[in-house]
């Protein structure tokens, strides 16, 4: 007969009731191309890294010319917006209420000790340690406002005793320290998570849950072409998944973008085949929409959001969190993605990163190619 | 006579699927030109026959022989000549009729001509012509089942394998049925169809009956039920004593089968034994019938081995006296989906201790109007007093007078029976020496005593069943909902929990039962058709057949009185001529 190749009238009959399905079921199209929205402006926006206009006390029991123009120093920079207190109980009591992220304490001694060239002025600095990553960035902070302002306090003086050395901070790639920069292209890897793992999970286990696999199966149509059939039209919206959610980050997020496309589209195929792979494996063990649902979200999207150094940077992490990190791919692609889109095409970093993503789609796809068969066993 | 070549031959087949055995050595022929029913109650392994026979499992011994070729090791060369239609259809919902018919058309490489032509003939001999560019979700249940059917005619096959097609679809929509299968067989076309309706088992021209995973027995349905013959009774009762004269009749020692058939008892007569005198089961003094046997009667002759009559203790039960007037009365009663109307201005009333049955096939709104009663769903439109307490004020405290079993079940499976009960007594208010009294109460008089300490859900169905129900009336309601409460149970298990019932409605229990099954039907005292949204009949299970009895059909059955009904009634509002 004709027509009966992997390419022939009934691949093209699959692939075109795939197509049809998308469009007709609104929570396809939903978590394709409205979830990206969601995700990137929800997350995006929500979760800031970055230190702007931190409410820092001041407890200032010396009250002098020297101790206000250290609050001065505090007020000229965009990244604090100081408060002054006498008390440090007070400050201690708005520390409590999360008021402000961190106080200093000037003693009453401290415009005698700062120019008893015998003595040095202690300069306490308390900063509320819950969140560790912004605590370091404002203690960071903090510290930087005071070397300013011993520096120009001993030009004022005309004291031009040089420093000993003098430390200059450069952030390369994200000068700004935007995290908008760093988390648009984690998140980025997590939608294409979404929509190659869940979505093709999901849509497997319905044909089951519905019995439509069953009547499939029955048909002279092989596992391969049922199943090909699903990966192509999924890539398709996983790419257009891909392409909305690349436009919101660079012309709403303003994210740069400093690699070449042809590589970000070719590594972001790579891992939608992984996670497509892994859907479809996930779909051979689940075959109800729910359990499908708890699998995709366990398997794929905690690690992608938590071990992929999306929102944890990867290096800091415990030892054997690291070697964990390792068995996921995401880890490989937000990597991929973070230097294209601050870095550039850094080939030492990509090529490894797309040679793990090659390795990774090559064993999900033998075995979920492996794993499923024209059988109900 | 010369016979064909069987289309499929099965041999010592045996399926397992971990400990349980699905099938057990089943040895079968299936024939061309020919329908073979597939029949048993659920987990009779009717479903796993098909799938094996489709190559969809691998047998665990024996061997399946399709068209010639081996099930397991050469599936793909009769691949292209079966057609299946799996339970609930196969069919895209989101796809159209025109689109789901295309796909299977592209599935079995159809070219251009050939497709238009099948399309064009399916279409006609479906009546689905008129529907190409709905959407399949928006079909009835009748023409989901038969687009169904004709996604698995489109390649002509030569065994048409079908998967319950007619559970849960309308009379009328299941002779059409009947008639589309009927002329494919006659164009040698070898048809199984599987069926939990034991009626059906008789329009076929051969069976195989399964129970357990096994095959009990197999042949013509006649030669079958030809053994019953002489043996087969109905006797007339007066009102009111059936259910008692059903449970004396079942106790007589030659008494094979005792059942409950509109106002008569039918009596199955044990081989050699002679008919009871029907004065001692309360009868008038007419004389019994001798009727035609029914292949129920058959199978339940197979199966009796002396099943004993549940014993039900009425002081005891200490259900509440009848509350005065109707014990359910609805008036009006409409409910609104957005535009769709599923029940439409339905009144009706049920006296206490009366068996009041709402028939009708999937989607006619029997659910919605039981939900509407149940206090689960408000009504858009009219009231409802049930047990005397108008659900629109007191829906609290008409829930206490009401119990409920769902065809789920709703037990808890991973807890013991014990702690079912106590949990349901518990939702129930129930404390203290009440709460003690009456869980074993339940336990006592539902045969539970032997697994109170087993998980609920690894009992076979017959005891959660029993668990369900005792559950369902713990805390002594007047009215008791039950919904599908033995639909694809197997016949003997029906009889135990319809005999139960009947003892509960003597109590002074009012019972409202939904269901699309017919037999289920015959053990109530009235019915009302609902159809469409409307309860288009209401009346004895007597009354609706014998309105229809003419000469042509003389003695018509509950489903002929069914369609005839919905004939009339489209004949009468021709506005709902076509299907919703």
């Amino acid at each position: 007969m004709s027509g009966g190749g992997p390419f022939g009238r009934r691949f093209r009959g699959l692939l075109r009731k795939e197509f049809v399905q998308i469009v007709r079921d609104p929570s396809s199209i939903a978590i394709a191309l409205v979830m990206p929205v969601v995700l990137l402006i929800l997350i995006g926006y929500g979760i800031s890294l970055d230190a702007r206009d931190v409410r820092f006390g001041v407890v200032d029991e010396n009250r002098t010319g020297e101790s206000s123009g250290l609050y001065q120093s505090f007020a000229s920079t965009p990244y604090f917006r100081p408060v002054r207190f006498v008390d440090s109980r007070h400050a201690d009591a708005a520390l409590m209420r999360g008021d402000i992220a961190g106080y200093a304490v000037l003693r009453g001694d401290f415009s005698r000790k700062v120019v008893d060239p015998l003595r040095a002025a202690e300069i306490g600095i308390f900063v509320n340690g819950v969140d560790s990553n912004n605590a370091r960035i404002v203690q960071g902070y903090a510290l930087g406002a005071l070397a300013n302002w011993a520096q120009g306090r001993l030009s004022e003086r005309g004291q031009h005793a040089r420093p000993a050395m003098v430390l200059e901070h450069r952030y390369w790639f994200n000068p700004e320290l935007r995290s908008a920069n760093f988390i648009v292209p984690g998140l980025i890897a997590l939608v294409m998570t979404m929509i190659g793992a869940l979505l093709t999970a999901l849509v497997v286990a319905r044909e089951w849950e519905r019995g439509t696999m069953e009547a499939l199966m029955v048909s002279p149509a092989t596992m391969t072409e049922i199943m090909l059939g699903k990966l192509v039209a999924y890539f398709v919206l996983g790419m257009g998944g891909l392409a909305v959610s690349v436009g919101l980050g660079i012309f709403v997020f303003e994210v740069p973008f400093r690699g070449s496309f042809p590589v970000l589209i070719g590594i972001s195929a790579v891992f939608l085949v992984v996670s497509l792979a892994i859907g479809l494996l996930i779909s051979t063990v689940a075959r109800n929409q729910f359990v499908a649902a708890q699998l995709a979200f366990l398997v794929t999207f905690m690690p992608a959001l938590i071990l992929s150094g999306l929102m944890f940077d990867i290096e800091t992490m415990p030892a054997w969190v690291q070697a964990v990190t390792t068995v996921f791919a995401a880890r490989y692609y937000v990597s991929s993605l973070q230097t294209l889109f601050l870095a550039g095409n850094v080939w030492p970093i990509l090529l490894p990163n797309l040679a793990a993503l090659l390795a990774f789609a090559a064993v999900f796809l033998t075995v979920a190619i492996m794993r499923t068969r024209r059988s109900l066993e | 006579m010369a016979s064909p070549a069987p289309t499929v031959v099965l041999e010592g087949l045996t399926k397992r699927f971990g400990p349980v055995t699905a099938l057990d050595g089943v040895t079968a022929e299936i024939l061309p030109g020919q329908i073979t029913g597939l029949v048993g109650p659920d987990g009779a392994g009717k479903t796993t026959l098909l799938r094996l026979i489709a190559g969809l499992l691998k047998p665990y011994a024996g061997s399946i022989s399709v068209l010639g070729h081996d099930s397991v090791t050469d599936v793909g060369a009769y691949q292209r000549n079966i057609g299946y239609m799996p339970q609930r259809f196969g069919l895209y919902e989101d796809l159209t009729v025109g689109e789901n018919l295309n796909l299977h058309a592209d599935l079995h490489d159809l070219d251009e001509a050939t497709r238009r032509a099948r399309f064009a003939d399916l279409l006609a001999f479906t009546g689905l012509a008129r529907f190409e560019d709905r959407l399949a979700g928006q079909l009835s249940g009748g023409m989901k089942q038969k687009l169904g059917l004709a996604c698995a005619l489109l390649a002509r096959p030569r065994l048409l394998l079908l998967d319950e097609p007619s559970a849960g679809v309308d009379p009328a929509s299941r002779r059409e049925l009947w008639r589309i299968v009927r002329t494919m067989a006659g164009e040698g076309v070898a048809v199984v169809w599987s069926t939990a309706y034991l009626d059906e088992a008789e329009r076929c021209d051969s069976f195989l009956l399964f129970d357990g995973g096994r095959l009990l027995a197999s042949g013509a349905p006649a030669d079958f039920t030809d053994r019953l013959k002489d043996r087969t009774f109905l006797i007339d009762l007066p009102e009111g004593r059936r259910h008692e004269a059903q449970r004396t009749a079942a106790a007589h020692p030659g008494v094979a089968d005792a059942t409950i058939q509109g106002g008569s008892v039918r009596l199955v007569l044990k081989e050699g034994a002679t008919l009871p005198d029907p004065k001692t089961l309360g009868g008038d003094g007419t004389v019994p019938r001798p009727v035609r046997p029914r292949f129920e009667d058959a199978f339940v002759s197979l199966l009796q081995a002396g099943t004993k009559p549940p014993a039900m203790d009425g002081a005891r039960s200490g259900v509440g006296a009848p509350p005065d007037g109707a014990a359910i009365d609805a008036h009006e009663l409409t409910r609104d989906f957005g535009a769709f109307r599923a029940v439409d201005h339905i009144t009706f009333t049920v006296a206490p201790g009366e068996i009041f049955g709402l028939l009708g096939p999937n989607g006619a709104g029997k659910s919605t109007t039981f939900r509407m009663l149940c206090g689960l769903l408000e009504p858009s439109h009219g009231s409802a007093r049930v047990a005397g307490v108008d659900l629109g004020r007191a829906r609290a405290t008409a829930r206490e007078r009401i119990g409920y079993m769902s065809q789920r079940f709703s037990l808890y499976g991973n807890l013991s029976v014990r702690d079912n009960l106590d949990f349901f007594s518990g939702v129930y208010g129930l404390a203290g020496a009440r709460r003690r009294d009456r869980i074993a109460w339940t336990i006592d008089s539902f045969d539970l005593g032997a697994v109170v300490d087993a998980e609920a859900g690894g009992l076979p169905l017959g005891f959660k069943q029993r668990l369900a129900l005792g559950c369902a009336l713990l805390h002594e309601p007047r009215v008791l909902f039950l919904d599908e409460p033995t639909s694809g149970v197997d016949p003997l298990m029906r009889r135990a929990f319809w005999q139960r019932i009947g003892a509960l409605a003597d109590l002074g229990v009012t019972i409202l039962v939904t269901s699309h099954f017919m037999d289920e039907a015959e053990y109530c005292d009235r019915l009302g058709i609902v159809y469409a949204g409307r309860m288009i009949a209401t009346g004895r299970p007597d009354e609706l057949k014998r309105r229809f009895a003419s000469p042509a059909m003389p003695e018509p059955t509950l489903e002929d009185a069914f369609v005839a009904l919905i004939e009339s009634y489209h004949a009468e509002t021709p506005a709902a001529a076509g299907p919703p």
